[in-house]
């Protein structure tokens, strides 16, 4: 079960965060090893002075939507980027920030907080995710 | 019910997926080869997913039940 799984972690939306942290915490259960690789809005989520801001929803969640996942949030739900912490101390876990992304949003690393471990090119996380499953998100 | 000789108790009730796994992959790592750990979880999915995860982990699952809306489950460690 050590197959890695490779997530290209492009939305910033806390609910798509939330899939990608239940993914990652799955996976660090189960011993299996992830990376991620961080674009654009995920990234810009992973900032250190506001990743536990409210980063909205998918258009398609609606008010109901909305409701729902705050009554989640107020019943046990962690916060994803908690999960994903948690999934950090228990798993092999790697978190990589777009060189690309970080330069259109203008980031350095110290801006990001500190569950990212470094800043890589799409031809790195190709050849680290091999022949290896790649989720989109 | 048998009388185990449950070495650590993990309280996963109201924590939602994939949490109970995740604390049950911290909570294993305390305790000995061939020591068992009881986990309580009221999330309906844990019953699925504790069963792949014994599989995965090879920590074997031998007992399970739900009451009042509660899933327990006992493993020994590897």
């Amino acid at each position: 079960m050590d197959e890695t799984i490779s997530i290209v972690l492009f939305s910033g939306t806390d609910d798509k965060l939330q899939s990608a942290a239940v993914l990652v915490g799955g996976a660090a259960a189960l011993g299996k090893p992830v990376k991620i690789l961080l674009q654009y809005w995920a990234l810009e989520a992973f900032r250190a002075d506001r990743i536990k801001a409210n980063h909205g929803l998918a258009p398609e969640a609606g008010e109901a939507g909305r409701t729902a996942i705050d009554a989640a949030a107020k019943g046990g739900g962690a916060h994803w980027s908690d999960t994903m912490r948690m999934a950090k101390e228990i798993g092999e876990i790697d978190i990589q920030a777009c060189s690309l992304s970080m330069d259109v949003l203008k980031l350095k690393q110290a801006d990001l907080d500190s569950l990212v471990d470094g800043i890589e090119g799409v031809a790195a996380f190709l050849i680290n995710a091999g022949d290896g499953q790649i989720v989109f998100i | 019910m048998a009388n185990l000789d449950i070495k650590l108790k993990v309280d996963a009730s109201g924590l939602s997926c994939p949490l109970p796994i995740l604390k049950a992959t911290q909570g294993i790592k305390t305790i000995e080869s061939g020591q068992l750990m009881e986990i309580v979880a009221t999330d309906p999915g844990s019953v699925k997913d504790f069963d792949a995860w014994s599989k995965a982990t090879g920590n074997a699952l031998i007992e399970q039940d739900a009451a009042d809306g509660k899933f327990r489950f006992v493993l020994r460690r590897k």
